[in-house]
């Protein structure tokens, strides 16, 4: 095969756009080809939803007026648990290097590794969320809600969760820093995730709770690659 | 372009200095790579062969004093394959993370099979061996059109055969107008004009 420098179109790198749907597809062909890593949030939800009738007491009434609060907690410690691994695979086999070297740029590559991340376990979370929210005695009337204040939540949690990600992806034992680091940010989500809930549960608007969630999800895709790909390469460079 | 024409340099290092652990590696280090020079690094374990060239490659880019010019893109192969174990070699090198071309399936599997591993384009990665890895790494030397190569001990786990075949890509790359900076603790068997260079003393022709 004759190889001269420059001439043949098919060397010329991908468009950003292009590269990043190709990050995202290997991304999600890896996640597919290990199912486990995406069962074990849902798992993780489901098995949590089931002690909270065992610990609180199964009584209907007084669990419709936690689900909220519970949904939202779990949700958000099952995003904490998975988003230590979003980089860890690629730093440890050296993808990362190569990403860091490559001529694409790096704020569309983390946000194609942050929608990977967001479509295993926030969209999936969201979409059974209503099941769980059945078993703690949600109002129905709750549901469009929560579902769709786990979508923008969640993605919102992605997002500085990948930021905890990618500064510690340096650490043999970085779970319980990320933890520390990120639990802070993920306040205000949780505050107004829940809200949101507790809002359509009482028979309230629950639209402002939603708007300021997305205000949230704005500020985060503007910010959060940025200091993701700041905190890769002070991870590579360590 | 012929060696050792004057044309502006790949790769420029002028006065690099590092210390790790209270310990200079290397200080006051100067050199230009210029296309068709075909650099090896040499130095013992733990000289600095490694820090080196993640220094050229703009990897490290805090903690060691001088400047680097880079002129060209470049290829850099580390001591990690960057190989995923639960992608096919075919894919791993179609949706490679270093984003630099887009392949068509049969400049890949040309690749593929220059490195031996015609046969293996779809056999999961966990079950190959961790020569085969290597390889499906520099399969990606056959793809790539940067004409700056940085190599880090790319003979580990090859076999005689591979080694001799990569040696004579190495000089086919530096022949075309390319310019290849490796460490390697074998001595290149090549008929062309090897440079070294040396931690201590810098640039030995």
């Amino acid at each position: 095969m004759a190889r001269t420098a420059g001439s043949d179109p098919e060397r010329q790198p991908p468009g950003a756009l292009a590269f990043c749907l190709r990050l995202l597809r290997r991304q999600l062909v890896l996640a597919v080809r290990r199912p486990i890593e995406i069962g074990n949030p849902l798992l993780f939800f489901a098995m949590v939803v089931a002690l909270f009738p065992l610990g609180l007491g199964p009584a209907p009434d007084k669990l419709a007026g936690f689900a909220p609060g519970i949904l939202w907690i779990i949700a958000l410690l099952s995003n904490l648990l998975t988003s230590d691994a979003v980089f860890r695979g690629d730093f440890e086999d050296g993808s990362l290097e190569q990403l860091l070297l490559s001529p694409q740029p790096l704020y569309l590559s983390v946000l194609a590794y942050i929608a990977a991340h967001w479509l295993m376990t926030g969209l999936l979370l969201a979409l059974v969320s209503p099941l769980f929210a059945v078993m703690l005695n949600l109002p129905g009337g709750a549901l469009g809600a929560l579902v769709l204040s786990l979508l923008l939540g969640s993605a919102v949690l992605s997002l500085v969760g990948c930021i905890g990600a990618a500064l510690t992806v340096g650490l043999k034992r970085g779970g319980m820093l990320i933890s520390l680091l990120i639990l802070p940010l993920y306040m205000p989500v949780l505050i107004f995730g829940s809200a949101a809930v507790q809002a359509a549960v009482n028979g309230s608007a629950a639209g402002p709770y939603l708007a300021i969630l997305g205000a949230m999800l704005c500020l985060a895709v503007a910010l959060a690659p940025l200091a993701i790909a700041a905190g890769l390469r002070i991870s590579i460079d360590a | 372009m012929p060696p050792g024409q004057a044309t502006a340099p790949l790769l420029s290092a002028r006065s690099l200095c590092l210390e790790r652990g209270g310990r200079e590696l290397f200080r006051q280090l100067s050199f230009d790579v210029l296309a068709g020079h075909l650099l090896q690094i040499e130095g013992a374990n733990g000289a600095g062969k490694t820090s080196l060239i993640r220094i050229l490659a703009g990897l490290s880019r805090y903690g060691f004093e001088g400047e680097v010019r880079r002129n060209a893109a470049l290829l850099y192969l580390g001591h990690l394959p960057a190989v995923k174990a639960l992608l096919t070699p075919r894919e791993n090198l179609a949706w490679h993370v270093a984003g630099e071309g887009d392949y068509r399936p049969a400049a890949i599997d040309d690749a593929l099979a220059r490195v031996g591993l015609c046969g293996y384009e779809d056999v999961p990665s966990h079950a190959l061996s961790a020569g085969q890895h290597r390889r499906v790494n520099l399969a990606r030397l056959y793809l790539s059109d940067c004409p700056l190569w940085l190599l880090d001990e790319p003979f580990t786990a090859i076999d005689r055969a591979g080694v001799e075949q990569l040696e004579s890509l190495l000089v086919e790359h530096v022949e075309r107008g390319g310019a290849v900076v490796m460490t390697s603790h074998q001595a290149l068997q090549v008929s062309y004009e090897v440079r070294f260079l040396s931690l201590l003393e810098g640039l030995v022709l």
